[in-house]
């Protein structure tokens, strides 16, 4: 029996699932004020009656991170920042209580200038009269040699209970990425500490013994009691659970797109061969730009609700929202008083549907049945118009070999899952118009309880093998080692697979799930003064965002 | 500084590494060539910044390449994929600014082409086809006929890019280069100056070895800039080496990378297009760091070498004087252009030059005869004998951009009535009017 819930902006819905079936649904509305509530009330209700000894596991999702980001709750952070040469620090993010410190490792991880440990213990010293508790250490380079962050650490620890470093955040190379996430990561550390400890409390007093677990936001899981020092995977992880739902209740491996329609916006994202699709190189929260792995989505302002305006000759639909539809007593008519019209949908009162578009129809010179028509085509358009523009600029991303330039994967949707309030009015227009096949995934009201239910665990390992220096270095994992000059591109796969079977399991992930794969294998002649002096080999691998094993896509949930 | 926000450009950026293509192994045009570069990007997080635009390049065409050169015997013999993408990855920057998407635009592109001439038997300097030249040419089929000034800071001669645009007086070539008689191609001389129907549109500023910043952005303030002031181009194109940096392994200047994104920053190009540069650790990071910074308009003053040690590379007083009478000579010839045709040319109705060519890369010889008709109204029609010893002779016969009646219809009778005879080839280009033909 597994237990997925989700305490998302509105409700939180939580799910029971069982022999691959779901056994109950609970949707309860979100106490925004106190997610936990929220959270512990929805368990409680779903578990009522149930044998807890039962669960095998429990996965929660919740916007409790992101909420703090968002309305800004959260610990001030003091930023160390050894960046040498490059940007002007007046070009990186500005983030309060920074300091710009010495110390500077160059691409090859080699330290050229060294950090000055006066300089670091005073910074320590005015960040601890000023009661700044929480630190974030980043350097440049630091993913390619991890050393000056921990000595800094090393310096500050005594003073500081959590410091986050910058390379343990994402092996990926991005300066002010890394100092955003790191800083993130920091502020919400404590929030996400207390929630941690009083969901386990929870827990243990219901007497669930089962694993724990969070979802992230690249749509994977890991263990909850793990997850205390990297708060910040756990940020948009609503919209990853949605996504996870969809993986969860459909049975396609072709490139797809889903859509989720909401009130005000609608999101998209895109699968290819069955899997979701991951952003580049991290997420974007409240105009931080990260370097936390996340599904890569967009949101447009169209729903349901949108409000449909004609001005100067032009018909305007969305992107406000001024309230509910007219038929459910909003102020302006909306795209779901046209669907009412037209009667693709039986949501509210048809005559104030029709007598909210009546003056519409009346300026552009049409029947309120035709103009219900017109509207309803516009939104669609739209949505349809964002999907293409959307695939379109994924395809037409940058490549560096000619091999991908010329032979790259070239994504041609061929499903449309469609979820939402306007879902079952709008996916066969939809569909038609991108020439996809619509499907409505069953169970959709409940679709991120789903996808957190049935999420496994995803990690990321980068490698950099530089034969030359006869090194190796995981970023990521901070580990470096020594190699012999005569190493070769299998074994350091082999190390990556290895160090990412135990940074896997080690988050909570079952032997099962491991289905690790090469997304990246780059090997380069390093030459110098006409001499081969080595290689530089550079490997990455994963476990991308998919389904507990034994759930092959949408088994008959 | 250049940190204020109304400095601030949009700046587009072809990066296209290419790296699974290498010339050979150990050659400098290899695929390790732009990996720290992209490593030094990526990790300064330039393609965050609003104003930074990361695009694919396209696929340049042989139809791009045939408005151009003449290759022997056909474009596609000549080049590779990696060519067309690195021809294509110009054309995208030119389409970014012309179509207003942006403001400037640098194509990080390899492999180069600026030794590339317009006759093409083989490589040469590392270079097949001249990327600039394909790029202007689609400009101009594209969107107009231009003015259009192309500044080659490459530390070699841009030699290939001024046997293209010799006879085109819409076309300004201008190179700084390390001094021809230390460095290879070993032309590049002030003395060059652009052919009879285009005086002053060719000017040479060798510099002698150890040159640094200093000696660099004298002769940009001093000459290049007074004499683009006067020329008033539509566009300037960089044609952006990065070889004259202190570490390259192959040359013998001390540019460095902050001087590199003052050039760009005084000279601000529409387009700037990678040419060569080889120290690919020590330089090249930190060179194109500099260069997107200043074409972005974003403070670079932070941007240094680790090893930057200004003193150590100081140019001597002898230098600074050399450099200084070279920029007095090529003023002058700048400012007498348009008298020196009466008495280099007379009333000559055809002007011939013979030239030999090595393609060095390939290791094949070409002799060359060209013959151009002497025109007021146009760049004149051009023909030319070649013969490489690679056994094919061919015979091109080129009616110039914004062509005069007279030379097309004399282009035209003559490439008619040419037989083929010991030709293995004869090609008929037409810029104009887009057309090529062999036969
Ligand atoms: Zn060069
Ligand atoms: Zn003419």
């Amino acid at each position: 029996m597994i237990l997925g819930i989700d305490v998302g902006g509105t409700h939180t819905d939580a799910v029971l699932i069982e022999g691959f079936k779901i056994r109950k649904k609970a949707k309860i509305p979100t106490d925004a004020a106190h997610l936990l509530n929220s959270l512990l009330q929805v368990a409680t209700e779903i578990l009522a009656g149930e044998d807890p000894g039962k669960l095998q596991r429990v996965v929660l999702s919740t916007t409790l991170s992101t909420n703090a980001i968002v309305q800004d709750k959260v610990e001030r952070v003091g930023m160390v920042v050894a960046g040498g040469p490059g940007l002007s620090p007046e070009l990186l993010p500005r983030i309060p209580h920074t300091f710009h410190v010495a110390g500077y490792v160059n691409h090859r991880g080699e330290i050229i200038a060294e950090i000055d440990r006066e300089e670091i213990a005073a910074v320590g010293e005015k960040l601890r009269r000023e009661g700044i508790g929480r630190l974030g250490i980043v350097g440049k380079f630091s993913t390619r040699n991890p050393a000056q962050e921990e000595q800094a650490a090393a310096i500050l620890s005594k003073d500081f209970g959590h410091a986050s470093l910058g390379h343990r955040m994402s092996g990926r190379l991005n300066f002010r990425r890394r100092i955003e996430t790191a800083y993130l990561n920091s502020a919400v550390w404590d929030i996400h500490q207390r929630f941690v400890t009083d969901v386990l409390q929870f827990v243990r007093g219901q007497g669930i013994e089962a694993p724990i677990y969070i979802l992230k936001a690249d749509g994977g899981t890991f263990d909850l009691a793990g997850s205390a020092d990297y708060p910040v995977q756990t940020i948009l992880s609503g919209p990853a659970a949605s996504i996870m739902g969809i993986l969860g209740m459909t049975k396609y491996d072709d490139d797809a797109v889903a859509l989720d329609i909401g009130g005000t916006t609608t999101d998209i994202a895109v699968f290819a061969d069955g899997a979701p699709l991951l952003e580049n190189l991290g997420v974007t929260i409240e105009g931080h730009k990260t370097l936390i792995r996340g599904l890569r989505t967009r949101s447009i302002g169209l729903g349901g609700d949108s409000a449909v305006r004609y001005e100067e000759g032009q018909l305007r639909v969305g992107p406000q929202r001024e309230g509910p539809a007219a038929a459910l007593g909003g102020p302006l008519p909306t795209v779901t008083d046209a669907m009412i019209v037209l009667k693709r949908t039986a949501l509210g009162d048809e005559n104030l549907a029709a007598a909210a578009l009546a003056p519409l129809a009346e300026r552009m010179g049409r029947s309120v049945a035709d103009t219900a028509e017109i509207i309803f085509a516009e939104a669609c358009g739209k949505i349809a118009g964002a999907v293409r523009s959307f695939v379109e600029e994924i395809n037409n991303e940058p490549v560096y070999t000619i091999h991908e330039m010329l032979e790259g994967k070239v994504i041609a949707p061929k499903i449309l899952h469609v979820m939402g309030g306007p879902a079952l009015a709008m996916a066969d227009p939809l569909g038609e118009m991108l020439a996809c096949r619509p499907v409505i995934p069953p169970h959709s009201e409940v679709a991120n309880a789903v996808g957190a239910a049935l999420a496994r665990t995803t990690a990321e390992v980068s490698i950099l093998a530089d034969t030359e220096r006869r090194r190796l270095t995981i970023g990521e994992e901070g580990t470096q080692m020594e190699i012999p000059s005569r190493y070769t591109m299998a074994q350091a796969i082999a190390v990556g697979e290895e160090k990412l079977r135990e940074k896997a399991l080690a988050m909570g992930a079952r032997k099962e799930d491991l289905e690790i794969e090469v997304v990246e294998s780059q090997e380069f002649n390093m030459v110098r003064d006409m001499y081969m002096a080595g290689k530089n080999i550079r490997v990455k691998v994963q476990i991308k965002p998919g389904l507990i094993s034994g759930f092959a896509r949408g088994q008959s949930l | 500084m250049a940190s204020k926000d109304n400095k601030r450009r949009r700046t587009g950026l072809i990066f296209f590494p290419a790296f699974d293509w290498a010339i050979s192994p150990s050659h400098p045009e290899r695929e390790e060539r732009l990996l720290y570069t992209q490593d030094q990007v990526f990790e300064e997080g330039l393609l965050d910044f609003d104003n930074i635009h990361e695009f694919k390049p396209g696929l340049a065409t042989t139809a791009d390449i045939d408005r151009i050169h003449i290759c022997v015997p056909e474009a596609r013999s000549v080049v590779t994929e990696s060519h067309l993408i690195s021809a294509g990855g110009a054309i995208t920057a030119a389409q970014k600014v012309l179509s207003g998407e942006v403001d400037n635009a640098f194509a990080l592109v390899r492999p180069p082409g600026h030794h590339a001439m317009r006759i093409v038997h083989g490589a040469r300097g590392f270079c097949n086809v001249n990327i600039e030249a394909i790029m202007v040419e689609y400009i101009r089929k594209h969107y107009g006929p231009k003015r259009i000034a192309i500044v080659d800071t490459d530390c070699h001669h841009g030699d290939g890019t001024q046997d293209i645009y010799w006879h085109d007086p819409d076309t300004l070539c201008i190179s700084i280069h390390q001094d021809g008689r230390t460095l290879y191609p070993g032309s590049g001389f002030p003395e060059e100056f652009g052919g009879p129907n285009a005086l002053g549109m060719t000017i040479n500023i060798p510099l002698p070895p150890r040159t640094s910043d200093e000696g660099f952005l004298y002769v940009l303030e001093e000459a290049i800039m007074p004499i683009l002031a006067e020329y008033k181009p539509d566009l300037v194109i960089n044609s952006a080496g990065q070889d004259n940096h202190y570490t390259d392994p192959i040359t013998n200047m001390r540019f460095s990378a902050q001087g590199y994104a003052r050039l760009n920053e005084i000279l601000a190009p529409d387009i700037a297009v990678l040419e060569g540069g080889y120290s690919i650790e020590k330089a090249l990071p930190y060179v194109n760091l500099g260069i997107i910074l200043a074409m972005a308009g974003l403070d670079y003053s932070s941007v240094r070498e680790p090893d930057y040690h200004a003193e150590a590379l100081r140019q001597n007083d002898q230098i600074t004087r050399h450099i200084e009478t070279t920029v007095g000579q090529v003023m002058q010839l700048w400012k007498k252009r348009r008298e020196i045709k009466k008495t280099l040319v007379g009333d000559a109705r055809y002007v011939k030059r013979n030239k030999r060519v090595y393609y060095d890369t390939d290791g094949i010889s070409e002799q060359q005869e060209e013959t151009v008709r002497i025109c007021d109204d146009c760049g004149g029609l051009v023909m030319i004998d070649s013969f490489a010893d690679t056994g094919r002779r061919i015979f091109a016969v080129i009616v110039p951009g914004q062509s005069c009646p007279v030379c097309r219809q004399e282009g035209e009778a003559f490439f008619d009535r040419m037989e083929k005879g010991r030709y293995r080839h004869i090609y008929f280009q037409d810029r104009d009017r887009d057309i090529y033909i062999a036969k």
